[in-house]
């Protein structure tokens, strides 16, 4: 086995065990630490696929900005014992199970994925093409689709700031 | 046995459906707001996943969209989270449920 599948398929065990255990644990404090290693390994599937720079922003704003954000509003709403919101036994569970599996037996038998087809004509040089530089160029490139969706970024996060401050404040 | 995009296709997909279960499963909205930060995890992991298989950047260019809308969504819905729980003392997701019919 190669160093890659090798790293594959660590990562993917650590993810899903991970991500089963953030919906199981009552406690939303470790609920938000189980989700972090997923970030984590979420991102090193990033640099596996050669996408460095993503990796790097994963990093940062998810298990940096995001969970600190999560952590900050468990800690403020005092939600940390576990016996504040128990699920009470009903049929929600197992129906929720059964179509997840249902529903991921569906995806990985479709069409889409079994015979995925390849790419026309050569691709391009793709180990490079996760850097800062590759993505800056295309980002800002006017003959790319991304510069005018670059501009509106900034004020839907305009937006949000003012929303979130509104809000949160105590009163008008 | 190398590993090819279908196996990232697959563990996306695995990894969505835990978020989906987690949303339907989940009382607590905060978890809830998680589960959902997880299914733009594994949908961000089949972009870059696909955007590899073709050869093409423009896989990585969604993610860094969708990395600066989950940023956002998850700042106003935490704000929103907690002015409810301001105005009504619990965030149960079953006594929320002001908007439901």
């Amino acid at each position: 086995m190669s160093g890659e599948s090798v790293s594959f398929w660590i990562l993917a065990l650590v993810s899903v065990f991970a991500s089963i255990m953030m919906i199981v644990s009552k406690n939303p404090v470790r609920s938000a630490l189980n989700l972090v290693i997923t970030f984590l390994c979420v991102a090193g599937f990033y640099i596996l696929l050669s996408a460095q720079f993503l990796a790097a922003v994963q990093i940062i704003v998810y298990a940096g900005a995001i969970m600190v954000l999560f952590l900050f509003v468990i800690m403020l709403l005092n939600l940390g014992a576990p016996e504040a919101l128990i699920e009470k036994g009903s049929l929600q569970k197992p129906v929720a199970v059964g179509l997840g599996i249902f529903f991921v037996v569906l995806i990985i038998s479709s069409q889409a994925i079994l015979s995925l087809p390849q790419a026309v004509g050569r691709p391009s040089v793709t180990q490079y093409q996760g850097t800062v530089e590759a993505i800056g160029l295309s980002l800002f490139d006017p003959r790319q689709p991304w510069l005018f969706p670059f501009e509106i970024t900034s004020i839907l996060l305009l937006v949000a700031v003012i929303g979130a401050i509104v809000m949160a404040k105590r009163k008008v | 046995m190398a590993i090819t995009t279908q196996h990232y296709l697959i563990l996306s997909a695995i990894l969505f459906t835990i978020g989906v279960i987690g949303v339907l499963i989940k009382r607590n909205p905060i978890v809830i707001f998680m589960c959902i930060e997880l299914m733009l995890n594994a949908v961000n992991l089949s972009f870059v996943a696909l955007g590899r298989h073709y050869g093409q950047i423009n896989g990585q260019m969604y993610v860094i969209f969708a990395l600066a809308v989950a940023a956002a969504e998850v700042s106003v819905g935490l704000g929103i989270i907690v002015a409810i729980f301001r105005s009504r003392e619990t965030i149960d997701i079953n006594e929320v449920n002001l908007m439901k019919f």
